[in-house]
């Protein structure tokens, strides 16, 4: 039954992805030469001009692109041209720094804020208020006061990053079930050995789900953040390839990006999975 | 015109008349307003012919014993005379061996267009390099990225639009923080492109409530933009909409339909025609023959703190520019600037930017071989000019300094000795007069130029 549930599913995938693709061939195909013009002038212009082909490109298109793309992933051809492996590479590097500088503060800050109902009460104002600022708007900020792009990315990573973990956290540490607190209180454990030994085995499938969330914010962001400040990464070659108007390669980034999120998450699921307990 | 003065030329008139010694008169000089440099054989020659003036130059004070003695005795011997007794070849070396650049590896950023062509290919055309020099050209995203990335250093110098040195300067969007341009990029090469539907609007009159794109507002497609719309009566500020649009995304904003038409950099001109979205209303030569578009900035702590640095990368942009002026180099340097890692765009829009024979959009085949120049000379005039439209569309208030602020930001003493290092011949005075749409502009009365205009923003 599952098996078959499970060929049944993979078989409907196939069907709406082959869809897809036809439909989006079918639409994209260019209607032949149409426009009548001086072979001296046609020379001159593109093919979207001369045989009316469309200006997006159909998946044929992409495909041969990709495995181009695939089949170099790591050329250097100088500070402005360097292949998507490397690219991808630079992306996934900035943000597992901005990431990890966030689980640092995050984490231990929830701790304390969640044991803590003064301090939860206390900062709970100012988180408030930090958290639903798009990360991307600190960007001017980050750029005029640390004076460096490189590190303004992975700044604008950690700040926008640090919220779902640190509200996870609070969340997860505040609600730890009393009767475990009040068990351990009984039996004289010290504070650090009960956040230890207690509090965090028993927060941690809430605090990893927050660790979830943020890397998936944090990938979306670094895309938006390298488009801006440019240089490396594959928020910069979308944006390389945009000034090309080459939807081709756009498409085949963004199809990238999709891919690499998607195994962030799946990390960090299996990480998930791994701390969960029955309760 | 030749590009250095040989002395031993009997007819050449070394230093009276013209201060350049181009030309017979100074008014003739005058007259050949816009400079045109030319590389000559090889460098040494060139610094060969510097010295070797300066040279006789010395022996004969007075220009009509120098003519006399060369033609007597003739040029060949003259030269050989002279090695006789003075070494000429050491004299070149020593002359040639500038200051050793205090910071070797550099930074400069750049706007992927064609404005940016001598910086970009002075990269691979080897011109950094000739001069001591490792550049990485680096591409930026957008005119607000490249100003913040100077400012924090990290760019030693970067590809700007002609009035942005002046703008930082003044603090006009931002810190004020002393710039300078120690080179012009191009002259000419923008156009405007307007919506293929469009085709039968061809009189500005017609375009009340459209919809245009500009690069930047301190850029000199707003000013000339603006300055085209008001000379045929619609106010740019209520009549029409200007917007500012990075560059790439005009083409795909025509395309969707957002705007109307756009004063853009080339190639997104002729990529717009290339892609079959817009056609070239107007180049922007004939709103204003010569006018600048992009400059070299760097900042003054830059200059003061590396001056051998910025010597030697004014002297590299100099000499690429001097390159891309001949008709001759344009197809290589398209080929050159083309690739992913510099304009990345495709070569056939280069080509018809850069070589001047272009598709119209309208199925017809232009063919203007001045539709892009490059010519490094800072005009101050050109600064006093950007800074009377800056007062017009009221981006300065109060009281302007024009000749201060000219002075300070565009660097003609210090480019015009440079050149005249390098053998080439700058013009004898940074201001020049010269006539946007048929307006003559006199920069001695940038006052008088402002009030001029019936359509300006009230102040």
């Amino acid at each position: 039954m599952n098996a078959s549930l499970r060929l049944r599913a993979g078989l409907v995938s196939i069907v709406l992805l082959a869809a897809f693709l036809g439909i989006w061939h079918l639409a994209t195909r260019s209607t032949g030469t149409v426009a009548t013009m001086s072979p001296e002038y046609a020379k001159l212009m593109g093919l979207t001009a001369t045989q009316d082909k469309s200006a997006m490109p159909g998946p044929l298109d992409v495909g041969a692109k990709l495995w181009e793309h695939l089949r170099r992933p790591f050329y250097d051809n100088g500070p402005n041209d360097k292949g998507l492996g490397i690219q991808l590479g630079y992306s996934i590097a900035r943000v597992g720094t901005g990431y990890f500088l966030a689980v640092l503060v995050a984490i231990p800050l929830g701790f304390l804020i969640g044991m803590s109902p003064l301090l939860s009460k206390a900062l709970d104002p100012f988180i408030q208020v930090l958290k639903p600022i798009s990360p991307l708007a600190w960007m001017p900020l980050a750029l005029y006061t640390i004076k460096d792009s490189s590190i303004s990315a992975i700044f604008v990573i950690f700040i926008c990053s640090i919220w779902p973990m640190l509200l996870n956290t609070v969340f997860g540490v505040a609600s730890v079930r009393k009767e475990w607190i009040n068990v351990a209180r009984t039996l004289e454990v010290g504070t650090f050995r009960r956040a230890f030994t207690v509090i965090l085995p028993a927060a941690a499938p809430t605090i990893l789900t927050g660790m979830r969330i943020s890397i998936g914010i944090a990938w979306l962001v670094i895309v938006a953040a390298e488009m801006l400040v440019g240089g490396t990464g594959i928020g910069y070659f979308v944006w390389n390839e945009w000034n090309n108007l080459s939807i081709t390669n756009v498409i085949i980034a963004i199809l990238l990006i999709g891919v690499v999120g998607m195994l962030l998450d799946q990390i960090l699921a299996r990480f998930t999975r791994m701390v969960t307990f029955p309760e | 015109m030749s590009i250095f003065d040989n002395p031993f030329d009997p007819d050449r008139n070394l230093r009276a008349g013209c201060p350049c010694g181009q030309h017979q008169s100074a008014a003739e000089h005058d007259q050949a307003t816009a400079m045109r440099c030319e590389p000559v054989e090889s460098e040494e020659k060139r610094y060969e012919g510097v010295v070797a003036s300066a040279v006789m130059r010395a022996m004969f004070p007075q220009d009509v014993a120098r003519r006399a003695f060369l033609k007597s005795i003739g040029a060949s011997t003259a030269l050989a005379a002279l090695s006789q007794f003075f070494p000429i070849k050491t004299a070149t070396e020593v002359f040639a061996q500038t200051g050793a650049p205090e910071k070797k590896d550099l930074k400069v950023g750049f706007i992927p267009i064609t404005c940016a062509t001598p910086i970009i290919m002075a990269a691979p055309l080897g011109f950094y390099a000739k001069h001591g020099l490792n550049v990485d050209v680096v591409k930026t995203a957008g005119w607000a990225v490249i100003r913040d990335k100077t400012i924090n250093k990290e760019y030693d110098a970067a590809h700007m639009l002609a009035p942005m040195p002046i703008a930082i300067s003044l603090g006009l969007g931002a810190n004020a923080i002393p710039f300078a341009v120690p080179a012009i990029e191009n002259i000419n090469g923008q156009g405007i492109v307007l919506a293929t539907k469009h085709k039968d609007k061809r009189d500005p009159k017609d375009w009340k409530g459209m919809k245009f794109a500009i690069p930047f507002d301190y850029s000199m497609h707003n000013y000339l933009l603006r300055y085209y719309l008001a000379e045929h009566g619609i106010d740019p500020d209520t009549d029409v909409q200007l917007r500012s649009v990075p560059p790439p995304e005009m083409v795909a904003n025509l395309r969707a339909d957002n705007i109307d038409g756009f004063l853009a950099p080339d190639n997104i001109c002729q990529r717009a025609i290339y892609d079959g979205v817009g056609f070239m209303h107007l180049l922007s030569k004939e709103i204003w023959d010569g006018h600048p578009c992009c400059s070299f900035a760097a900042s003054r702590e830059f200059i003061t703190t590396a001056p051998n640095s910025f010597a030697a990368l004014t002297r590299a942009i100099v000499d690429a520019t001097a390159y891309a002026s001949k008709a001759e180099n344009r197809k290589q340097i398209a080929e050159a600037i083309a690739p992913a890692n510099y304009i990345n765009a495709p070569v056939t829009v280069l080509e018809q930017v850069l070589t001047g024979t272009y598709a119209d959009g309208l199925g017809g085949v232009k063919t203007d071989a001045k539709r892009v120049d490059f010519d490094p000379f800072p005009w101050q005039s050109f600064a006093v000019w950007m800074l009377t439209q800056m007062k017009r569309w009221g981006q300065i208030k109060g009281d302007v300094d024009y000749k201060a602020v000219a002075e300070q930001v565009y660097l003609a003493t210090d480019t015009k000795k440079l050149m005249i290092e390098m053998g080439l011949s700058p013009p004898a005075s940074a201001y020049k007069s010269f006539a946007v749409m048929g307006k003559t502009f006199d920069p001695e009365k940038p006052e008088d130029y402002v009030a001029s205009f019936k359509i300006r923003k009230a102040s």
